[in-house]
Order: structure tokens, then C-alpha cells, then sequence
């Protein structure tokens, strides 16, 4: 079970797997993501799932190598298989015809879950123009298949090295300002889904974010991803990933994430 | 039932076994000293706080039963164990057929054994109290009954003639162990669904290696596994598998104890500071996922000075474990006096002899982090008994003006849980209360007739015991149920 089909590298440190999981393959939807585990002492680590082929019955997940268990992660090849995994988690994405065009922007690795809620957007009959950001041109992912979803495809990158140079807010804002645009879908770094909400907020443009805090079941049971959303608590796993990014105090969620780096 | 309990009371040799000794000579033997390890050693290490009972303690404490005609025991006893005809069974050196009376009424006598708040439930009527006297252990009996068994590797599978109906279990804690293995009785095929990696439910997350080691644990999920119950481990039920693909994959009844879930939180200021954690959290951390031990990948929140928050059972757990993972002080912190704690007076002895303090009569009210966000200390509001509230309890008021800041650099906040939101928001047609618990009747059926439910996921938060008899009203109405649809 759970057995990885086909391994492919984005860069250095980001990986693509296609991993057997029939049943999650067929139940999941935009927005979900699953929980896995590698080897008997394996923390459970949450990732949002990228794509799904209901015939092949597998789903696609990609991963930055960042920590202990990422590194681990990254570390498997074809025909290795995660000690378990379980899924589709989470609430599914809120997709429908819009009265307006949907900007899709995405952060780093933040773009592999965006992919499936640009699809659906656009299959939904909107609009879609897609805002991707990296630091450089090398860290840019899923290219090709953003583009042939999206209407329009803005690429931003810290250096200039790919698209135009600057910050995701820049694409967002120009966007926002030619008119017409309904809602903001923003999933990447913490930092970056904050000033995106920042920006829409100025602008008075509803915006969804998909929160990747610490978890430890997923499952709604332990509560280290509960996070503050319009002053009351939500809990990431069962009432999330996704809240209207507005509402979500990200200071603190920021800071919640690091409750387990080393103290200094 | 009433009629066999009779007869079994009347055979010959419990007779004897009566007439053997005067009443009052065995109500003149002390209550037995359940042997443990030394407070020094076990907070160096995980092993079972509770050794069990020597055959010859079993014996004398088994003699102390007078066996009474009309057992206030087996009132006080939620799933009606009949426990004279175990214990006198025990006394006359009979453990075998001690633990298959055990396992008539309840599918995991090791484990109630063991974790069952026994002074409030059958030892509570025990006629020794009338004496004045400290009543029978029938927990510890209990508990030596069912080990003697598995330890005699001999487990006591019930014979079942299959009928072939298929039934799904949504959670793998005691109500689902206890329905499993009931309607494994029965003759059904069970598969039981676990969305964690591991079986066992809050046997295996919540309650700690040394108040319930997970051998016995497997164990008793090894003898259900070997009347043919089937376990699936990373499956969420409503999410992995839909109620529709449980109906079109031939079940024919589904039995929803997924149980406690989400962790409460008090809602004051600082609570989202880093180092102020669920006690969900932080037991699952160590006892699922082997935190801080060599191995195991999982981050294992550390502290030196620990504020456990709660007076119940997960509380003591949460302070015992501090202990053991090296914290040098460990404070309970509990809104109303001891007396009123709802954690089973063992746990309490317990946890003090291992060097948790009690701080009573105190009520945190805040927070305070140091500038990474990092808790430093929590301010509590000095309490003082009032009138009694709905409980009976005599409910904490604040005295005005005192309140303390206690420098802490974790805290635990153990105050309960709501039920798992996962499946009642996932099933159409579900009635639901509003604090997210399943609504069943008496026979545990819920608003769709082939879904019943039972554990915490109906009740909110409530004892292992009341989960597996859930579990086992349950898997009787179930059974009849299911098996007058089959002859229609």
C-alpha cells in the first residue's frame, strides 16, 4: 500500500511523488490534503494533495524538503512506499462560478495545491488568472500546467530571473487594479499568504488561504493547529485548511509555527 | 439472568466456600495493598505503576467477598459484571472461569480492570462500607482475573456460527472494541476503521504505558483479531470511505464510536502562546507517536516547570508523564478543592507520590509569553467554595483581588474535549445535537437506522466503561435488528 509510482525532482530540494492510494485518489478534492507517515518512528506530517487519477487510483504530492521528516520524505525513490497514509482531510474548497475573475496565486511549493483549485475554478466557468512566485527561476513549479488552466499567467520572482521581477503582491495588485476581479486564492509561505491579505484587504477583495500549520493526528483531536480566525478558534485540520484569509490573524500563526524550532 | 446469577450463587461450592470461614473473621482481613513500583523508580521509567496482585493476595481479598445475596456491587457496576460469581471463582482458584464471566459483560476486563474509576462505581456499594470497613478491590481482582488469562495464553474466544452479515465500526476505542467483539459473538463479520495508524483508540494515545501498558492493550485486540475481527488503520470513515461505499461494499450496519475530539480550551488571554498545549496534544505526542524517545521523529514538548490545567484523569496522566519526561516540577492546577476532583483517587495518590504538586482552588486567567511568544508563566485567580452548582459540586468562586502569577515554561491544558467533528458533519441525514454529539435512543440507534453510535461521540466525554457498554447495548440492538431484516 501507499506505494510511490513515480518520483520526479522540481529542484534541489522539491520533489514530485505519485503515490498509490486508491481510495483517497477517488475521495479527495481541491482543497484536501492527507496525512503521511514515513518508517515506524515517522512523525505525521500533513500535505496537501496536488492532483489525483481516479483510474490509476493515485494521487500526486509535492514536497519540500525542510525538515527531519520532509528530508526523509524527499529521500524515497520509486517503488518505496510510506508507512501510511490517510486521507482526503480537511474541507474541500468552495468552488463555483464566481461574478468576476479569480486570481490564483501561489507561493513556492504552495502551487501544487493551488493547481487542483485553479482546474476546478476554471472548469467551474470562471476566469482565472494565476500569480506564481519564487525567489528564482528555479523554484518555480508546475509552470506549464498552471498555464494551460489559467487565462492569464503572471510569473513573479525575487530576482527577475523568470517572469517579472518582485514580490506576488505586485502581480496580485496589478491584477486587482485592471478591474473585475471576485476573489483571491492564496496558498504558499505564511509571510507571503499574509501580504496578499494585506493587499486584499486594501482592496476590499474577498480572499481565501490555505494554512499549513503543525498537526499531529489531523484528525480534529490534538489541537496544535488550532489557529485564531475573526477572534475565535478554528481548528486547521477539521474546520480549514482553507478561511477567509481576512479574518486569520497570521502573527500569531507565524509565531505558533515555530514552537518547535530549537530555542536560541 | 437474575435466575443463573441465583443458582450460581447457591451451587455447592459457594456454599462451602461461605460456610468455610465466619463472616466475621473475613470481614476482619484487611483490604489488600495493591503492590507497585517504588514513586524513585517510575518516574525513571514507563513501566506499570501497578504490579497486580499475587495468587495468594487474589485469594484472601477474594475471601473477603461475602458474597451477598443481593449485590450492591453489580448495581454500582455499569455493565453489570457479575462480580461475586467471578470473585468467588477466583477464591476457589478457578481464574479461568473468573475471566469468561468477566468477558460475558465486558469485551476488555484488562483494561476496566485497570482504568475503571471502581471507588464510585461497584466498590461504592459494597457492604463493607456499611461495616465501616474499606470495601472489596474488585478492580484489582478484576484485573488479575484477566491477566491470569492472557497470561495463560489460553484467551477464550466465544464460538460464533458466521451468519455472513456484514458490519463496519468507525473507530477503534473501547465502544468499538466492545461492539467488535460482541457482534463477533454473534456470528457477523466486523471490520473495524481506524483513521490513525495505530488500533486501540485512547487505549493507545490518551492513557499512559504505565497506567496501561499497550501489551495488554494488544492483547485484547489480539483475541478480537482471532474471533475474526478485521482492522483497517488509515481510514477515515466519512472521509476515506463514504457512508454510501460502506453500504455498497455489503455492510448492512454501521456502528459510529469515533469518539472524543477536539481538544477545549479555557478562552483566555495567551492560550495560543507556544508551550501551552492540549493535553490531547501532548499525550498523543508521547504515548502514539513516541516522542522524545530514541527512534522517533516526533518534537516532544519539554518543559522544567509544567502547569497542568484539569482535575480529571487526563490531567493526572498528562502531570505523571511530565514527570517521566524529566520536568523537575509539576503543578496540577484545579479550579475547585480535591475532594471535588474527578480524576479516580488512585491517579491522585498516585501522581502526589511522584512528586506532583497540587495547587487547588485556583483558576488560570492568563498567559503571559516572553518576546519569541514562548509562555513564561501563568496567572491564576485564587478560588474559594461556594454553593453547590448543578453537579453537586460546590462550585469555585473567585476571591477578589488574589491572584498569583506561577512561572511555568509549558503548559497542559486538560479541561475536556468536544466530540469528533469528522463523521457527524460527513453523514447526510445524521441528527446531531448542538454540542456535535450523535443522537440515539436507548437502543443506540441514531437517526438513520442502519447507523448507531455509542462512546464519547454520544456522550461527550465520559469513562471507558460507559464506552464498551454503549458498545455492547449497541451491538445488541444491532444484532436483532439486523437479524429480523435477514429472515424477512
Amino acid at each position: 500500500m501507499y506505494r510511490i509510482k513515480e518520483k520526479s525532482r522540481f529542484s534541489e530540494n522539491v520533489i514530485k511523488l505519485v503515490v498509490e492510494a486508491p481510495e483517497v485518489a477517488r475521495a479527495r478534492k481541491p482543497g484536501h490534503f492527507v496525512i503521511v507517515r514515513c518508517g515506524e518512528g515517522g512523525e505525521r506530517i500533513p500535505l496537501t494533495i496536488a492532483d489525483a487519477d481516479v483510474k490509476a487510483g493515485t494521487i500526486t504530492l509535492v514536497v519540500q524538503a525542510v525538515g527531519v521528516s520532509t528530508r526523509k520524505i524527499c529521500a524515497l525513490e520509486a517503488g518505496d512506499s510510506f508507512t501510511d497514509l490517510v486521507g482526503p482531510l480537511g474541507r474541500a474548497t468552495a468552488i463555483g462560478k464566481r461574478d468576476g475573475k479569480v486570481v490564483c496565486c501561489g507561493g513556492g511549493v504552495g502551487v501544487a495545491p493551488l493547481l487542483p483549485i485553479i482546474k476546478a475554478m476554471k472548469e467551474a466557468g470562471n476566469y482565472v488568472v494565476s500569480v506564481l512566485a519564487a525567489r528564482n527561476k528555479d523554484l518555480i513549479i508546475l509552470e506549464d500546467e498552471v498555464r494551460r488552466y489559467s487565462d492569464e499567467l503572471i510569473i513573479m520572482t525575487d530576482d527577475g530571473s523568470a517572469g517579472r521581477k518582485g514580490l506576488v503582491t505586485a502581480g496580485v495588485e496589478e491584477v486587482i487594479k485592471e478591474g473585475d476581479v471576485a476573489e483571491v486564492v492564496a496558498i504558499g509561505p505564511a509571510i507571503m499568504m499574509k501580504f496578499v491579505s494585506l493587499l486584499t484587504k486594501k482592496y476590499e477583495v474577498p480572499t481565501i488561504c490555505s494554512l499549513n500549520t503543525i498537526m499531529v493526528d489531523g484528525t480534529g483531536m490534538c489541537g496544535a493547529c488550532r489557529v485564531n480566525v475573526g477572534g475565535k478558534m478554528r481548528f486547521v485540520c477539521v474546520d480549514g485548511p482553507e478561511f477567509d484569509a481576512h479574518k486569520v490573524d497570521f502573527d500569531e500563526m507565524i509565531m505558533r509555527m515555530r514552537a518547535y524550532d530549537p530555542v536560541k | 439472568m437474575e435466575k443463573e446469577c441465583n443458582e450460581g450463587r447457591n451451587a455447592r461450592w459457594r456454599e462451602e466456600l461461605r460456610n468455610a470461614l465466619p463472616a466475621k473473621e473475613r470481614t476482619a482481613i484487611p483490604r489488600v495493598q495493591m503492590p507497585t513500583l517504588s514513586p524513585e523508580i517510575r518516574v525513571t521509567c514507563n513501566d506499570e505503576v501497578n504490579q497486580g496482585l499475587t495468587p495468594a493476595q487474589a485469594v484472601l481479598e477474594a475471601t473477603r467477598c461475602l458474597d451477598c445475596p443481593a449485590p450492591g456491587c453489580v448495581e454500582g457496576c455499569p455493565v453489570g459484571i457479575a462480580i461475586p460469581d467471578f470473585i468467588k471463582n477466583i477464591q476457589r482458584g478457578d481464574n479461568r472461569e473468573a475471566a469468561r464471566i468477566l468477558k460475558m459483560s465486558s469485551a476488555l476486563p484488562a483494561v476496566c480492570g485497570r482504568v475503571c474509576p471502581q471507588e464510585k462505581q461497584c466498590e461504592s456499594k459494597c457492604i463493607y462500607h456499611k461495616m465501616k470497613k474499606e470495601p472489596v478491590a474488585i478492580g484489582y481482582l478484576e484485573r488479575f482475573a484477566a491477566d491470569a488469562e492472557i497470561a495463560a495464553g489460553g484467551v477464550s474466544i466465544p464460538d460464533a456460527h458466521k451468519n455472513g452479515i456484514r458490519v463496519a465500526v468507525a473507530g477503534s476505542g473501547p465502544a468499538g472494541l466492545s461492539f467488535a467483539g460482541e457482534m463477533a459473538r454473534r456470528g457477523f463479520d466486523v471490520d473495524v476503521f481506524e483513521a490513525l495508524h495505530e488500533v486501540g483508540g485512547v487505549l493507545k494515545y490518551g492513557i499512559p504505558e504505565f497506567r496501561l501498558p499497550n501489551n495488554v492493550v494488544d492483547a485484547e485486540l489480539d483475541s478480537l483479531r482471532k474471533s475474526g475481527v478485521k482492522f483497517h488503520t488509515d481510514t477515515v470513515i466519512g472521509r476515506t470511505l463514504s457512508y454510501d461505499d460502506l453500504l455498497n461494499a455489503g455492510f448492512k450496519g454501521i456502528f459510529v464510536a469515533s469518539g472524543a475530539g477536539l481538544p477545549r480550551f479555557m478562552n483566555i488571554p495567551g492560550e495560543n502562546y507556544i508551550g501551552v498545549l492540549s493535553s490531547n496534544e501532548y499525550l498523543t505526542r508521547i504515548n502514539l507517536m513516541g516522542a522524545g524517545s530514541p527512534g522517533h521523529d516526533t518534537p516532544a514538548p519539554l518543559g522544567k516547570r509544567i502547569a497542568v490545567i484539569g482535575g480529571g484523569n487526563t490531567a493526572m496522566d498528562s502531570a505523571r508523564t511530565a514527570r517521566r519526561m524529566g520536568a523537575e516540577k509539576v503543578m496540577i492546577i484545579y479550579r475547585r478543592g480535591e475532594s471535588e476532583m474527578p480524576a479516580r483517587v488512585e491517579e491522585v495518590h498516585h501522581a502526589k507520590e511522584e512528586g506532583v504538586e497540587f495547587i487547588t482552588l485556583a483558576s488560570p486567567v492568563e498567559y503571559v509569553a516572553d518576546e519569541h511568544g514562548r509562555v513564561r508563566a501563568v496567572r491564576v485567580q485564587r478560588m474559594e467554595l461556594g454553593e453547590p452548582d448543578a453537579s453537586g459540586r460546590r462550585s469555585p468562586v473567585p476571591v477578589p483581588g488574589a491572584v498569583d502569577e506561577i512561572e511555568i515554561d509549558l503548559a497542559i491544558v486538560s479541561v475536556g474535549v468536544s466530540p469528533n467533528p469528522l463523521i457527524p458533519s460527513s453523514i447526510d441525514g445524521l441528527d446531531v445535537s448542538n454540542r456535535g454529539t450523535i443522537v440515539v435512543d436507548e437502543d443506540m440507534m441514531s437517526s438513520i437506522p442502519v447507523v448507531f453510535a455509542g462512546g464519547d461521540i454520544v456522550r461527550g466525554g465520559a469513562t471507558v466503561i460507559l464506552a464498551m457498554g454503549d458498545g455492547r447495548r449497541a451491538a445488541a440492538s444491532m444484532a436483532e435488528k439486523l437479524l429480523q431484516d435477514a429472515t424477512c
